[in-house]
């Protein structure tokens, strides 16, 4: 449990993506079986526990502590369970500390009642870290920004392998993955991935570079397609096995139970999760209704029926088809889904054109109906098979112009690592209205990139220079109408949000210019971001 | 038996003692001054006559200069003089080099008055030495019982296997110029680190008294001369301010941490955007604090600043007798803690 205590309070405090693949991956290598192979159940999801709910927890520790001091150390610290941890008291010469993998077993077998008996014991043997790792653990959500995704890029590089070798063999593989560590380190060899029922890795697009790529490609090697703003997943049914995946791989069926009923076929396919409402398809702000949730309830199915719109087949009945060519796999993928017949599932269809000019004009004004809130084009070339990764060549995105908007520097937070001791991430406003007709900005976004070096140091200055208040990492800078600096933000969309207090969020936002030449007065208001809202 | 306030009493210049009219750690310049030691908060200059141990006088000479007191009386620990009846005795506190309890006897009752001291072990100055007494006065820094600090190895174990982790990276340490430093320093060589540690200029005068007093702290080089590139894979110590600023630039993807017992509360690590807490405190933690009260249990406590409403209830569930002094000017926050 030590180490696996320490990992998570690691990750808990360190920002950056490599310096959390640094610390998973050291401690896959050096933790033993099957206490490894727990932890990352427990990193990538598929392992979580709901063993103690918090008045459990409370009042264990309120048997144990005086309620005043419990009371006013619960006020200093803010958080429950991190007050839990500190505040139990340590019992000399009790048990020895448990691994990880006695308190897993005894967390999937016990009885709650015996769990509940047991937790105590654990909380009396482990440290102050531990505790508050097995509090973590039992609660359900670690919390310690690690994807599945993260963690599985860890077990990759640990072994020297692809990411993509991973997600193939993972639906196969099960905690406390003794197979999956011996072939990663070369004691075996690589466990089979025939599972009825698992994840493909994807084929992912490159973005087109206008400039060079049209004029390197032929127009008439590739297919064109619109490319749909909802989540890319794929949906298998396999000898009865049917599951929905994520593109990295999270099993996400539980949560769309209206797809999975209607997979009534034999295969696997590549496709975009929409809102499909009578065949047309709904906006992302629609879609995000249905995300990040664990199950979804009759009222959410009602107002937002998902559905997908395929367009690619990796499995055909019986046959991989992902050996075959795009120009193949579209003529089974028509036949697929035709036989298909359901309500739920339909097809993307193929864009045609004549010349990469034609494609532009096309792209830059998109015809009625679904194209019109597309995210921009899919090119796809005829003669390609299907690759796990992003090989350069064979797809390409080309998205549609970003939006703009002129918003005021309002905030700013230190960075971390490489841009320690600059003031990086960004939050602008825009001019809003008030009750009594004054103007004043009001927080519309956050952007920690777009810029160049250079110009970080020239807005860290600006920061410096101008800083009204702080606020831990947080500087507030003078941004008013006669003062203030603009900055041209892009972003893909804009939907209503009643997280926010401008009542909208962007989606992608990025610093696109920095504008010192324009007076903060005449940038944008919100009336105009509002007419960008997504229908 | 006369009350103990009229040995002592709290004022708004600081604890005050009537009979031998001197004040102990004043906040404002007084004819006559006990310092317990040299952080800021409780040694200021201007004060007419100075008595203080050796270290500590050396330690207001080097910060303040050579004008900091009219008067100064260097006093060893176990010394006692006398002042118009009263005995003064400076004795250990184990906080930073120099630091001591103030044991203060007059009209036959003890007086203790701790200043900031810690029970564990430390290698740059000796152990608090507890003193029977009719009145103790300690601080509350960390009077809650969520402050139960760790053992010092395991930090900094936390920190060298962080070091061996993350090889391209500077590790960045915030540490308060004036004995956390010089612990960390210590606690580094006894871990077996003897690659040269650079430290920021802020740390070199403390640094320098250190090893003039005997605590060698091996080979440290100011962390301004080298190539960026030169610093990866080394330690760097720093007074917290300059790890939160432009002055981190210089370095390679600074790798920031800070050793004090604020870190054991995680929302304050993150408050300052550190990514390694060190959990180092140079003041009692909860179990400290209250063992100390237990062990000497005198006639009453009295609580000079910090959490004491805690200190007080935990008092009180204890049947010791105890009064909040709350003395205003002894930094409890983002003090030297």
């Amino acid at each position: 449990m030590r180490a696996f205590a320490t990992l998570l309070d690691r990750l808990a405090f360190t920002p950056g993506r490599n310096g959390k693949l640094t610390l998973v991956r050291d401690y896959l290598a050096n933790a033993p079986d099957p206490d490894r192979g727990w932890a990352l159940a427990a990193l990538t999801g598929v392992l979580s526990f709901d063993a103690a709910k918090p008045a459990f927890i409370r009042k264990a520790v309120e048997a144990r502590a005086d309620p005043a001091l419990f009371a006013m150390s619960y006020d200093h610290v803010g958080d429950l369970a991190e007050t839990v941890a500190l505040i139990w008291p340590t019992k000399h010469g009790s048990n020895r500390e448990p691994e990880l993998s006695e308190v897993v077993d005894a967390l999937r077998s016990a009885s709650r009642a015996e769990v509940q008996r047991l937790i105590e014991t654990w909380l009396d043997a482990l440290d102050a870290d531990g505790r508050w790792a097995l509090l973590k653990l039992l609660t359900g959500a670690l919390r310690v920004g690690v994807s599945a995704r993260l963690a599985k890029q860890a077990l990759a590089n640990l072994g020297g392998v692809a990411v993509s070798e991973i997600e193939e063999i993972w639906h196969s593989q099960f905690p406390p993955y003794e197979d999956l560590f011996a072939w990663l380190e070369k004691r075996s060899d690589k466990p089979s991935p025939d599972a009825p029922g698992r994840f493909r890795p994807v084929m992912l697009a490159q973005a087109i570079d206008e400039d060079k790529d049209f004029a390197a490609y032929r127009a008439e090697d590739y297919a064109a397609e619109w490319k749909w703003d909802g989540i890319r997943v794929q949906a298998v049914n396999e000898r009865g096995k049917r599951a929905l995946y994520s593109r990295t791989g999270d099993d996400i069926s539980a949560a769309f139970p209206d797809v999975m009923d209607f997979l009534s076929f034999e295969g696997a396919i590549d496709g975009e999760l929409l809102v499909l409402r009578e065949g047309r398809a709904g906006s992302f702000g629609d879609l995000q209704q249905r995300l990040n949730r664990k199950s979804a309830d009759a009222k959410l199915l009602t107002k937002f029926p998902a559905g997908i719109r395929a367009y690619d087949i990796l499995v055909d009945g019986a046959d991989d088809t992902r050996s075959l060519t795009f120009a193949d796999r579209r003529k089974r993928l028509e036949h697929f889904i035709a036989r298909a017949n359901s309500p739920r599932l339909d097809l993307s269809p193929l864009q045609p054109f004549g010349s990469w000019e034609e494609l532009r004009a096309l792209r830059a004004d998109p015809p009625e109906g679904d194209p019109q809130i597309a995210e921009g084009l899919m090119l796809k070339r005829w003669d390609s098979v299907y690759e796990a990764g992003r090989p350069k060549g064979p797809w390409f995105k080309w998205k549609r112009d970003p939006h703009l908007v002129d918003a005021v520097l309002m905030y700013a937070q230190r960075g971390h690592g490489k841009r320690s001791g600059f003031y990086s991430d960004y939050t602008f406003g825009v001019w809003r209205e008030d009750a009594n007709g004054d103007r004043a900005l009001t927080p519309v976004g956050k952007a920690y990139f777009g810029f160049t070096d250079e110009e970080l140091k020239q807005i860290d200055k600006f920061v410096r220079d101008n800083t009204i208040e702080r606020f831990g990492p947080v500087r507030s800078v003078r941004a008013d109408k006669d003062f203030g600096l603009v900055l041209e933000v892009a972003f893909e969309g804009l939907q209503r949000s009643t997280r926010h207090k401008s009542g909208v969020a962007m989606r992608f936002p990025r610093i696109n210019r920095i504008r010192w030449d324009k007076p903060s007065r005449e940038a944008d208001e919100l009336p105009t971001l509002e007419a960008m809202l997504e229908k | 038996m006369p009350k103990p306030e009229s040995v002592l009493c709290p004022s708004p210049a600081g604890l005050y003692c009537p009979p031998g009219d001197f004040y102990v750690d004043p906040v404002r310049p007084v004819a006559r001054a006990v310092i317990t030691h040299g952080h800021s908060d409780h040694a200021r200059a201007g004060h007419g006559a100075v008595l203080a141990t050796p270290e500590t006088l050396a330690i207001m000479q080097a910060r303040m200069g050579d004008g900091f007191a009219g008067a100064t009386e260097a006093v060893r620990y176990g010394q006692t003089i006398e002042r118009d009846g009263v005995e003064i005795t400076l004795v250990p506190a184990g906080h930073v080099l120099g630091s001591a309890q103030a044991v203060i006897r007059a009209k036959g009752m003890t007086i203790v008055v701790s200043g900031d001291y810690k029970r564990r072990r430390d290698p740059t100055c000796p152990p608090f030495e507890p003193v029977p007494c009719d009145v103790f006065v300690t601080e509350a820094t960390f009077g809650l019982p969520v402050y139960c600090f760790p053992d010092d190895g395991e930090e900094i174990a936390k920190l060298l296997k962080s070091v061996a982790q993350f090889p391209e990276r500077t590790h960045l340490i915030g540490a308060y110029a004036l004995g956390k430093a010089q612990r960390v320093i210590m606690l580094l060589r006894e871990a077996g680190w003897d690659k040269t540690i650079y430290v920021h200029g802020a740390l070199a005068n403390m640094n320098t008294l250190y090893e003039r007093f005997g605590v060698a702290l091996g080979d440290l080089a100011p962390a301004t001369t080298e190539k960026k590139k030169d610093f990866q894979g080394a330690i760097v110590i720093a007074p917290p301010s300059a790890t939160q600023d432009r002055w981190t630039r210089r370095f390679a993807d600074p790798l920031i941490g800070f050793a004090s017992g604020w870190m054991r509360v995680r929302a304050r690590a993150r408050q300052r955007g550190v990514e390694l807490p060190l959990v180092l405190s140079d003041h009692c933690d909860w179990g400290e604090l209250t063992g100390t009260i237990g062990e000497l249990k005198p006639g009453e406590v009295w609580i000079t600043h910090g959490n004491e409403d805690a200190l007080l209830r935990w008092c009180e569930l204890n049947g010791q007798k105890a009064r909040a002094l709350s003395l205003v000017g002894y930094d409890e926050d983002e003090g030297e803690a």
